[in-house]
């Protein structure tokens, strides 16, 4: 099951913190994060890859990015 | 554009960016700025409340230009590369209140971390207090962060908003145009002068302001913060943003060798002191307030260039903060701190711990 990580309007380190959180609790092998800011994008991404997951891809959507990462 | 943008979030795009604000700071002092002050941002915004009469201490009053640059730099990239987005609403009044101790901190160690590291660079063996100081209270920032420790989130708001600080910034700059300084004179227009002291030690204008601008836009785009840098190291054991602060630093000591202003000991260093604990205890303070705020001082500014509020409303708490310290006697001096820096330190410690302590309140 896919879960989402709602980011938008946090500013980092929260949303970074968050979705290693949910990659840390294991119980999903795919999610998508929202974030609002250009930072946060790359700060989850790069977070996401630091742990061995994905970018399987990015979408934008009136200033509000949808990421989508998977484990693996 | 692409292209552009993803070279400087990759590795080789921070450190790059390390690597020319450490040609370009050690540079400014050589140009006229204050010794191992090429860049602070905390020195400078005190400078600005200085010029502005907000604290009256006359050896540090000057509009610096370099600060109106790391906004305006900050503002036209996000531009550039449409990453201006006016927002703001996240807890604006305790954002204000860090920026205050985040300045009053930074005072009693004399620099922000930027400083630290550029008087680390020129032989000031002080700065290690600083810097560890520095890491100290960053440490006990990631401890509320994992803790649950947040503002809250910030709301989209109108382009109005956002252009706030960049605009005050403009007025600066234009003040400082209309008033130019007059040799000798303390004062011009409404603009208040240092005729010796730090104040009074400057590069050109137009070189500080097209430095700022410069340092400004490459910030914006790489997301530059020497806080981050060790957060996000204690936090993440990741060493992307701290590869740019050692390239900030390792640079800056070889370009003070080759211009001759390598010149190391603890005695003797300008506009420094030596009294190991509260340099310790003063950016262990400010370290915990930016860390608390989400961004060093310049991240601050740049943020706010690219439209957040809530970054603008800390600018602005560390320039109270600025105008507090000198006018209570809370800012150091080379002779030692101030007569009531160190109750301030401790006062500032308890706030920031009651604000890390207290807003845990789970994210919606």
């Amino acid at each position: 099951m896919s879960k989402t990580v709602d980011a938008r309007g946090l500013s980092c380190p929260q949303p970074v913190l968050m979705t290693l959180d949910e990659i840390k609790a294991g119980t999903s092998t795919e999610m998508t994060v929202l974030v609002d800011s250009d930072a946060s994008k790359e700060n989850v991404s790069r977070a996401a890859a630091g742990k061995g997951w994905t970018v399987a891809g990015i979408s934008e959507d009136r200033g509000a990015y949808s990421i989508t990462i998977k484990k693996g | 554009m692409n292209g552009i943008k993803n070279l400087f979030a990759g590795r080789w795009g921070i450190i790059g960016v390390g690597i020319l604000i450490g040609i370009l700071a050690p540079l400014l002092q050589k140009w006229g700025n204050p010794g191992n002050m090429g860049v602070c941002v905390a020195c400078f915004e005190r400078d600005i409340a200085g010029a502005l009469g907000l604290h009256r201490a006359d050896v540090v009053q000057y509009i610096r230009p370099e600060i109106i640059g790391f906004v305006l730099g900050a503002l036209i990239a996000a531009y550039l590369f449409k990453e201006f987005r006016p927002r703001l609403g996240s807890a604006p009044i305790v954002r204000f209140v860090l920026g205050m101790f985040a300045m009053i901190g930074a005072l009693v160690f004399l620099g922000c971390p930027w400083r630290a590291a550029l008087r680390l660079a020129g032989g000031d063996w002080n700065a290690v207090l600083g810097l560890a100081g520095l890491a100290v209270g960053i440490g006990i920032g990631t401890l509320f962060l994992k803790g649950g420790y947040n503002l809250g989130r910030t709301q989209q708001t109108h382009h109005t908003a956002g252009w706030m600080l960049p605009l005050v910034m403009i007025g600066l700059l234009c003040l400082l145009l209309i008033f130019p300084q007059v040799p000798g004179e303390a004062k011009s227009g409404v603009l208040f002068y240092s005729a010796k002291g730090p104040g009074a030690m400057h590069a050109p204008l137009a070189v500080s302001l097209g430095i700022g601008l410069v340092i400004g836009i490459l910030a914006q785009r790489s997301r530059f913060c020497t806080m981050g840098a060790i957060r996000d190291f204690v936090l993440f054991r990741q060493t992307h943003l701290l590869s740019g602060f050692i390239a900030l630093i390792a640079t800056a000591f070889v370009v003070n060798l080759i211009v001759g202003q390598f010149k190391p000991g603890f005695e003797g260093q300008p506009v420094a002191h030596t009294m190991h604990l509260w340099n310790f205890a003063g950016m262990a303070l400010s370290g915990l307030a930016f860390c608390l705020a989400g961004g060093c001082p310049g991240r601050q500014l740049f943020l706010a260039g690219e439209g957040d509020g809530d970054a603008a409303v800390f600018v602005v708490g560390m320039i109270v903060g600025a105008a507090i310290a000198h006018n209570f006697g809370l800012a150091s001096s080379p002779t030692g701190v101030g007569p009531y820096g160190v109750p301030a330190v401790i006062i500032g410690l308890a706030v920031c711990l009651f604000i890390g302590f207290t807003m845990r309140k789970r994210i919606a």
